[in-house]
């Protein structure tokens, strides 16, 4: 998986978590939380999706890690080819 | 004695939603003709069971991001609470939301969700690292009226009202209560019911051989036919805006009723069979509190369930309290049998359902009665066709549940 494929996935989980935010224009440099209205629980939703779609266990000392669709992309991908390998 | 203006109580706005209505007047229709609306819905582990499902339009009140978080009682809630404020006509914007009250009755709560976690988690070899965050927030008593106030913005006090199937009565009455205390100077109360999501009520009922079977689901729930054989599990919900009489006149409110009586008991005999003592006491108490003879009462809207036994134990009751000889206008009348039983939204929902008698001067009928058991039969049940009257003006409204909590409710035709 590449990083924009990355960033995708993670767009995607969003779209579900967030269905009434447009996401067409999300800076991917930005943090999440400063352009979309997600709170605490919105967040863990994530996380939660990850686990369940895609394996991905993300330990809370790494949250800070998905704070912006880059730091998601930098982060993740490395694990999505763990879990596909 | 007469009472202040700021000791009696009124109704001054009504949000609902039905099997049959989502709004007062659709459901009020709807009783007069003579239509339920139960379907047969498929139940996780059971199959097809009857159940009566509400259509309103959530997202009237809620984003589609609020209603991912919310649970369906919670939904239900603010869905009935936006509409009785609006019904109510008063100004939301600016109101101080801190002297607003929100009392919701439920039977249970939190049993939905933790189904639903634990099949979800089932579906990953019970590995708890599944079970969703969500799951508390969801649960806790106070779920559905904490979601009114997360929508409404209200910083007055919320809870729920347990009260089993008398919760939307004992919702009402908590409100009145806070009201006469001056705790608040609005209260939101009444009752909500997300029951049919939960297999569990309806596998207990099962169980318990208290679920209603028809081949023709809407002819399942027959509270007073001899062939009837349980009830049918319902969602819904109706909230009431509550006022002091001084408040409702001041803004010009439209004033739908005004709560005269009420009564709790507990049968303290058994967990679920009824106790038609009790219930006589239940109802004596909230007459004298009416200050009103059995005689004075127009319309006794009865909890029936259509249980073989639960509906003659309170026929047993109504006959004593209210013998056609002494009581030749009061009618008798069951709002079930349309929507079957919406749980703690039952008593909240049956009482808006009989409010426009006050207007219209109609009973709404009993419907499905097609072989009246001789142990139904009181003399003045209204029964497949509505009745008019010379006039309604008093309304007393049953509500029992589990654990053998009576509640009884009588509201008046307002007049100064």
């Amino acid at each position: 998986m590449t990083k924009e494929e990355c960033k995708q996935v993670v767009l995607d989980i969003i779209a579900e978590i967030a269905p009434d935010e447009d996401l067409s224009n999300i800076s991917p440099d930005v943090r999440l939380r400063d352009q979309l209205d997600l709170d605490s629980m919105d967040f863990l939703d994530i996380v939660m999706e990850l686990r369940k779609q895609y394996g991905i266990e993300v330990p809370e000392e790494d949250y800070p890690q998905l704070a912006s669709l880059d730091s998601c992309a930098e982060y993740l991908t490395p694990k999505f080819k763990e879990v596909s390998a | 004695m007469s009472k202040s203006l700021s000791s009696r109580i009124v109704i001054t706005g009504v949000g609902l939603t039905a099997p049959n209505g989502n709004s007062l007047a659709e459901f009020r229709q709807n009783l007069l003709s003579g239509t339920g609306r139960i379907a047969n819905i498929e139940m996780r582990y059971m199959g097809q069971v009857h159940a009566g499902v509400c259509d309103y339009d959530a997202r009237k009140y809620q984003t589609r991001r609020e209603l991912r978080n919310s649970t369906r009682a919670g939904s239900i809630a603010v869905y009935c609470s936006r509409e009785a404020v609006t019904d109510s006509g008063i100004e939301w914007e600016g109101l101080d939301t801190s002297r607003v009250g929100v009392y919701v009755g439920t039977t249970e709560h939190g049993n939905v969700e933790t189904e639903h976690e634990i099949y979800n988690i089932s579906q990953y070899d019970y590995d708890v690292r599944f079970w969703s965050h969500h799951h508390n927030p969801r649960t806790v008593a106070n779920n559905p009226a904490g979601e009114v106030t997360l929508n409404m913005g209200i910083h007055g006090p919320h809870y729920a009202i347990g009260a089993a199937c008398a919760a939307g009565n004992a919702g009402i009455i908590q409100g009145y209560q806070m009201l006469l205390l001056g705790e608040v100077d609005l209260a939101l109360a009444g009752g909500v019911s997300e029951s049919i999501q939960s297999f569990g009520i309806f596998a207990g009922f099962k169980s318990q051989g208290a679920l209603a079977v028809h081949e023709d689901p809407n002819k399942a729930s027959r509270p007073f036919d001899k062939a009837r054989n349980g009830i049918v599990v319902s969602e819904g919900g109706a909230i009431y805006t509550l006022e002091r009489l001084e408040d409702a006149k001041a803004r010009g409110a439209k004033i739908y009723a005004e709560i005269v009586g009420y009564h709790l008991n507990s049968d303290a005999t058994d967990a679920v069979l009824p106790n038609s003592e009790r219930q006589v006491q239940c109802m004596k108490a909230a007459l004298r509190k009416a200050g009103l003879q059995p005689s004075e009462i127009d319309i006794v809207n009865t909890h029936a369930t259509s249980t073989p036994q639960g509906d003659a134990q309170e026929c047993q009751a109504i006959r004593e309290l209210f013998p056609v000889e002494v009581c030749p206008e009061t009618r008798i009348n069951n709002t079930k049998s349309y929507i079957g039983h919406a749980m703690g939204a039952a008593g909240a929902l049956e009482l808006a359902g009989n409010l426009p008698s006050f207007e219209d001067g109609l009973v709404h009928p009993t419907i499905n009665v097609e072989d009246l058991d001789p142990e139904c039969a009181l003399g003045n049940l209204v029964m497949n066709e509505p009745e008019k009257r010379p006039e309604i003006r008093t309304i007393l409204n049953n509500s029992f549940g589990m654990l053998g909590i009576n509640s009884c409710l009588i509201v008046k035709k307002f007049a100064e």
